[in-house]
């Protein structure tokens, strides 16, 4: 069995990898995707200047996703005596999620629920709730 | 270095001692003085890229953009029409590899390269020619909109392929990488002192054209709405606003001009689609006075050859195509096929010029803010016979504000805004092309960047100072000159430009650059 974890680096993000740890150490032979997008579109405005920089500021955010979010908590998986790794990608939240479980062939993606609430969600609805929405694989959010 | 810290310092000392004179005069004194001596000192130089062909009073230099894009049209045979539909395409990002995702895409370099030209061209220097050449001028204009995609296509293939790419990740591109690499790798001479040319023209520019001119239309367009006052006060407001985005890193300021600016746009060509749906029975007379003038030039000053040479020259101005300030914008793109930035940078006088261009001139035209002489038919030349006489006797971006003013009455409080952004943006764009050039020529580093762009921000007020004559003869000159050596060099490079084509053509043909599923 195959499980992607989607993570925004936020405190909750740690319920849905508890979750999925139970979850999974339930199954025999599990597979782990911890996933986490840095929320990017190809159609937004830069200036001349941050187009230069762009190159050097993504490797950056790779990095900080890596070391912040992403190693931790496949070192924490593993710990537990499971198979883990991460994956990293730049683009829509909820669709690069999907995309990814597809790739995969994953059976599931485990989620946390949104923290954050105010007028956008309101508005454009949170990356969770267009994962819940438009996802082709079963998503589970945790509370 | 020396060299630049005296500049520098004499620059302070110019602004130092302007500023005290104004306590004892009265302030329009000061806008008066700085514009005579911006006047006599730029004159000569002005003068050069302006001379007509001997025996004519046609400018060289127009000759020389309108040959350049005719020759890169037939050299890549209408490149432009042949693979307009591939380069939506790529915009689109159907040929996006999505293990890029993240870096610059072709939508973002097309949009920052546009958000640096889309501007006073638009609205002003439409006015401009319009004022000066009649509707005829449109008809020019156009036609240089759509050879000036070819040249466009050119120059920002170049800029991609021969790019720097440093180790920490940046890019720095534009003519004068292309130049100085390409020459060598052709094993031509002269490509460095060419380049170096390039660069320094390229600084003048980003003051005059990308800066001055901008200054000094965002200046009248405010006045129009809360009266007269000097323009050093807009200057200085101004100049404390870039200072604050490109020295103090205030990117906020820029995020959020970013986002606007793209809405300005695209409400401006809602508005001018308004006005003209409101008079749609007029657009067919537009049109017939548009090729009329093109051809008899309906009595403007200088006949048809007027109309020409004013279309041409706005056109150049608005759409940037050949003077190579595009292939600086453009550089930053993630891309395995230089090409393809070429491909979606010719797009560019085609949204510019050929789009916005033509809706300022038709709303001006429609709206009859220019005077027709009711028996001739032919138009009325205002006192001293240099431009077509007009209702309230308006210029430039006042023009186009009355003539969006006789269809929406609100609209030029909404065009003054949409001008201020514009100006802004454009402004923003300029510094970082003048940086590149100044960089390329001083090398890149924290205090000379810092120099740069503080004399950046002291043109900003000196500009808004000035009044358009000056302003605007400096502005296209500096541009031109760009274009001067840019176009020269293209003709060295275009063989490149070619091999690449071809190849990639054969590839596209064959089925091997294949789309991505997203």
């Amino acid at each position: 069995m195959k499980l992607v974890i989607g993570l925004d680096g936020q405190s909750t993000g740690d319920k849905a990898l508890d979750f999925a740890k139970d979850l999974a150490s339930k199954t025999s032979d599990c597979e782990l995707i911890v996933v986490y997008v840095i929320e990017w579109s190809p159609f937004s405005f830069q200036t001349a200047e941050e187009n230069a920089e762009r190159h050097k500021r993504r490797e950056e955010e790779i990095a900080v996703a890596k070391d912040r979010v992403l190693n931790p908590a496949v070192a924490a998986l593993k710990e537990a005596g499971l198979s883990a790794r991460a994956i990293v990608r730049h683009g829509d939240v909820a669709d690069t999620i999907d995309q990814i479980a597809q790739e995969e062939g994953a059976q599931q993606i485990i989620v946390a629920r949104t923290s954050a609430g105010g007028l956008t969600s309101r508005i454009f609805g949170s990356s969770t709730a267009n994962l819940v929405m438009n996802a082709r694989v079963p998503v589970t959010v945790v509370a | 270095m020396k060299n630049i810290y005296s500049m520098f310092l004499m620059l302070c000392a110019v602004a130092a001692s302007a500023l005290p004179a104004q306590a004892q005069d009265a302030a329009p004194s000061l806008d008066a003085r700085v514009n005579e001596a911006f006047a006599n000192f730029t004159g000569p130089f002005v003068g050069f890229i302006f001379a007509p062909i001997p025996g004519t009073s046609f400018p060289w230099i127009v000759m020389w953009l309108v040959i350049g894009a005719t020759v890169f049209t037939v050299y890549f045979a209408a490149v432009q029409f042949r693979f307009f539909g591939h380069a939506i395409g790529l915009v689109k990002g159907d040929y996006s590899d999505p293990n890029d995702a993240g870096e610059v895409s072709h939508f973002q370099a097309l949009a920052t390269a546009l958000s640096g030209t889309v501007g006073l061209g638009n609205i002003a220097g439409v006015a401009v020619a319009v004022g000066i050449g009649g509707p005829g001028a449109t008809f020019w204009m156009i036609l240089a909109g759509l050879l000036g995609m070819a040249s466009k296509f050119t120059e920002c293939t170049l800029g991609v392929k021969y790019r720097n790419e440093y180790p920490d990740g940046t890019v720095s591109g534009g003519p004068m990488y292309y130049i100085s690499k390409g020459f060598d790798e052709l094993g031509l001479p002269g490509g460095k002192i060419l380049a170096v040319l390039f660069s320094v023209f390229c600084i003048l520019g980003a003051l005059g054209g990308g800066n001055m001119f901008q200054a000094n239309q965002a200046h009248v367009q405010i006045t129009q709405i809360t009266g007269d006052f000097p323009g050093w006060i807009t200057g200085l407001i101004f100049a404390a606003v870039v200072f604050a985005v490109i020295v103090g890193g205030i990117k906020s300021i820029a995020k959020v001009t970013e986002k606007v600016v793209p809405f300005m746009g695209v409400m401006y060509v809602g508005a001018a689609l308004i006005v003209l749906l409101v008079n749609f029975d007029m657009i067919g007379w537009a049109f017939g006075q548009i090729f009329a003038g093109a051809f008899t030039g309906l009595g403007v000053a200088g006949g048809f050859v007027g109309a020409l040479i004013q279309g041409f020259k706005r056109a150049a101005f608005s759409n940037e195509a050949g003077v190579g300030s595009a292939a600086i914008a453009h550089s930053a793109v993630k891309t395995k096929e230089p090409i393809t930035e070429g491909f979606v940078s010719l797009l560019e006088p085609l949204i510019d010029t050929v789009v916005i261009c033509t809706m300022t001139a038709l709303v001006i035209i429609i709206s009859q803010q220019l005077i027709v002489d009711q028996a001739t038919g032919n138009y009325v030349l205002n006192e001293a016979g240099t431009a077509i006489a007009t209702v309230d006797g308006n210029s430039g971006v006042a023009l186009t504000s009355a003539a969006f003013g006789s269809a929406i009455s609100w609209f030029p409080f909404v065009l003054a805004i949409a001008v201020i952004l514009f100006a802004f943006s454009t402004m923003i764009s300029w510094s970082y092309y003048g940086l590149k050039a100044w960089t390329y020529l001083f090398g890149e580093g924290k205090t000379t960047e810092l120099v740069f762009k503080i004399i950046f921000c002291v043109f900003i007020v000196i500009g808004a100072a000035a009044s358009l004559g000056p302003v605007i003869d400096f502005s296209d000159a500096a541009i031109f000159a760009m274009a001067v050596v840019n176009i020269f060099c293209l003709y060295f490079l275009m063989k490149v430009v070619r091999k690449e084509l071809d190849s990639y053509s054969a590839r596209l043909k064959a089925g091997e650059i294949k789309k991505f599923s997203h």
